[in-house]
């Protein structure tokens, strides 16, 4: 029950993207198309659920033990960092065809603020292992859910007259804020 | 000054402005503006270790070799990060815990890297700094405008001073996240209508 807990919260209340803010550079960069925005949202699903699992055991095998925790934003961007090129490399050698459709996204993760937040956000709220994988699962597929839908909205604005002030930037950060609005109708569900 | 500094300082503050132009670093831009304190703390954490990370790289580019330089200006920058993480819990608690996640994630800010791999690995010790000092302002700008944007709207006050009476009630809609969307959204249709009337 915890753990549907910490899923729901993780998707719709405290939506990483909508409320929480982490990963809005690739929200609001790839999001012209509908398939991109699916692809982006997948490699981050498996990006982020890793990168939690092998930075949690970095940090209660090697920083706490040792008393390192200070060391914690270094270890894990390195750990992030390794593991994203490790898993571009594998992918090629394993599997072509979803390294053909991930491929292109893996390197710009790396530099995706949520992968490295929803790391250290595990961490600082004392999860378990199979809590924090909860968790960083749940917040990936919310981080899908909010790009695939304003991908699907930008994709209809393409075809919509827009006053000029409002072209580009503007109108997808209103757009944004809309959809958040949207969002915070979940928040009696965590309650 | 001679004209080449002076371009590379204000480059930052207008013309490749991170927050209203360049849409650098969103994430703590939106996350953490919610009082026009917090904007200006994220800021000046931001422009410090912008300084850092910039002055350190000038100086020992010439030691990296090109094939590991990203991986290498990464360590750099997450060391400055946590110097600069290290420094706020010990003197500015209360800013330390309100600006929460987003002082690891300064890591991960696209403008620290952006300027590392775009200036300072080319230019000189002394125009690197101005480089950062101007981007960090540019930055600081941005985060503190829309931190008052926001905190005018949504909590009726200004750098915690308020001026509406007890009774009214302020757009709290503002100071959650939706606001900080819509604010920046206004900000950046206003910027540039500014630009363009110039």
């Amino acid at each position: 029950m915890a753990y549907l807990m910490i899923f729901i919260s993780a998707i719709f209340v405290n939506n990483i993207v909508l409320s929480q803010f982490l990963g809005i550079c690739p929200f609001l960069g790839v999001s012209k198309k509908i398939s991109t925005a699916v692809g982006m949202g997948f490699a981050v699903m498996f990006v982020m659920t890793l990168s939690t699992i092998v930075t949690f055991l970095v940090y209660y095998s090697f920083l706490q033990p040792y008393n390192l925790t200070f060391m914690i934003t270094v270890t894990f961007i390195l750990v992030i960092a390794a593991l994203v090129q490790m898993v571009e490399i594998i992918l090629k050698k394993a599997s072509p065809a979803l390294y053909e459709a991930l491929g292109i996204f893996l390197p710009l993760i790396t530099t995706n603020c949520a992968v490295l937040g929803i790391a250290i956000l595990t961490i600082q709220k004392n999860y378990t292992l199979i809590a924090g994988v909860c968790y960083a699962l749940a917040s990936a597929i919310g981080f899908t859910l909010a790009i695939v839908i304003f991908a699907g909205i930008r994709e209809r604005l393409a075809y919509t007259k827009i006053p000029a002030s409002l072209q580009g930037t503007p109108i997808a950060l209103i757009t944004a804020g809309l959809l958040s609005m949207a969002f915070m109708g979940f928040a009696g569900i965590g309650n | 000054m001679n004209k080449n500094s002076y371009a590379n300082l204000t480059r930052g503050i207008i013309k490749e402005n991170p927050t209203f132009v360049m849409l650098l670093g969103m994430c703590p831009t939106l996350g953490v503006t919610t009082s026009a304190l917090n904007g200006l703390g994220m800021g000046l954490a931001t422009l410090f270790v912008l300084i850092l990370s910039n002055s350190l790289i000038s100086i020992i580019k010439g030691f990296i070799p090109p094939m590991v330089r990203i991986p290498a200006y990464i360590v750099v920058i997450a060391s400055c990060v946590t110097v600069i993480e290290l420094l706020m819990a010990a003197y500015l608690p209360t800013l330390h815990s309100a600006l929460g996640i987003f002082i690891p994630l300064i890591v991960v800010n696209c403008i620290i890297l952006g300027r590392a791999e775009a200036f300072a690995s080319k230019h000189g010790l002394w125009q690197s700094i101005l480089d950062a000092v101007g981007m960090g302002i540019g930055f600081t700008i941005g985060l503190t405008l829309l931190g008052i944007t926001r905190e005018i709207l949504g909590n009726g006050s200004i750098f915690n001073y308020s001026f509406i009476s007890d009774s009214a009630s302020p757009l709290l809609l503002f100071i959650m996240p939706p606001g900080a969307f819509l604010a920046l959204a206004g900000l950046i249709i206003a910027f540039n209508k500014l630009r363009e009337g110039k």
